[in-house]
């Protein structure tokens, strides 16, 4: 399946999207890590992801699944590394991790922070045989 | 054998986010990415937009949607050239996408080009497309929480606008706590509170957009 028919099927089953993207790209840059040290399969992928980047693993998973068919990372595992959110407080430089409905600083309580973690989505390293 | 790669995962999207930067640079064409969920008022903005400073720039969009050509065909009757994205199923446009488009739009002509995103709250943050500014809409009656679940977007936005303000009287919507809470997340995003039914506020939002688009060009003048 190509994928952009995987796109138009996964969109009509109401499945999260940008993940697909995401997917692709992640393969693309496995591969061709893979490629460049001449190494066969490759057999785990450690992806390290922000939760404000709003990825969801195992809709990764899933696309990985039929995505790599065919190609030398089918049949690897991933492993994820979720990095929680992390802000500083413009005013008094505490570092915290917001709450769902606050962003106020704990500390001086007010507001104004730095995002210092969580937007990350990257591959860390691959493992091959 | 472990090998190290500590790659971003949308390096390759953002290499060529960088050449339709580049472009459009050297084309003298200042670029807005419209982000916002589906009824926002993404077009409305636009069309908006387009009648109120089609005197004084010249103005393209690209459509971006799942399907269909409906948005195209409304900003076509303004006489503005517009290019029609349809993504098949991706929920947000890339940067591959634009740099296609860019190709069969007269950039020669243009000043000022939107490029109006499919219409999300999550996807479109994490794709950079080449543009000056990110704008995003949200509209009253989505409610003010949006904020909190989908920070990432208020986060990146260069202005944030709140459209149908003419609802404000029939909904909770807390526009002080709004302002409050993204001042909070984001705090050089400006905040636009307008109505594309009774055009209140457009002015607002039309003068940055003018504004800013001078700021590009003095700035551009003393990078060359």
């Amino acid at each position: 399946m190509s994928s952009r028919a995987a796109g138009a099927l996964c969109y009509h089953l109401g499945l999260a999207m940008h993940e697909l993207a995401v997917t692709q790209s992640m393969l693309d840059l496995v591969l061709e890590e893979a490629n460049k040290t001449g190494s066969g399969k490759v057999q785990k992928i450690n992806l390290v992801f922000g939760e404000l980047s709003g990825v969801v693993g195992d809709c990764v998973q899933f696309y990985f699944e039929f995505l790599s068919k065919g190609t030398p990372a089918e049949g690897a595992s991933i492993s994820f590394k979720k990095i929680p959110t992390q802000a500083r407080c413009r005013e008094c430089g505490e570092v915290f991790t917001p709450e769902e409905f606050d962003w106020a600083c704990p500390q001086c309580h007010r507001v104004g922070v730095e995002i210092t973690a969580g937007k990350e989505l990257y591959v860390e390293s691959i493992e091959v045989e | 054998m472990e090998i190290k790669v500590l790659k971003d995962i949308l390096s390759a999207n953002d290499q060529i986010a960088q050449k339709n930067r580049a472009l459009l640079e050297n084309k003298q064409v200042f670029t807005i990415n419209i982000m916002s969920s589906p009824g926002a008022g993404k077009t409305s903005l636009i069309l908006e937009t387009i009648r109120k400073l089609k005197n004084k720039v010249s103005m393209g969009v690209i459509e971006g949607d799942i399907s269909s050509t409906i948005d195209a065909e409304k900003v076509k009757r303004e006489k503005v050239p517009v290019l029609q994205i349809n993504t098949g199923g991706e929920c947000h446009l890339e940067a591959v996408m634009v740099n296609r488009a860019l190709d069969n739009l007269p950039l020669d002509d243009i000043g000022l080009l939107f490029i109006e995103n499919v219409g999300n709250l999550v996807c479109p943050g994490e794709f950079k497309l080449g543009e000056d500014r990110k704008v995003l809409i949200l509209s009253v009656p989505e409610g003010d929480d949006k904020i909190y679940k989908y920070p990432l977007l208020f986060h990146l936005a260069d202005a944030v606008v709140i459209n149908k303000i003419d609802l404000l009287p029939y909904t909770k919507f807390d526009l002080e706590g709004f302002s409050l809470a993204l001042k909070g997340i984001n705090q050089k995003a400006r905040l636009f509170q307008v109505s594309c039914t009774t055009h209140e506020g457009i002015e607002d939002w039309t003068d940055w957009v003018l504004s800013s688009m001078q700021r590009r060009k003095r700035t551009s003048r003393k990078k060359s």
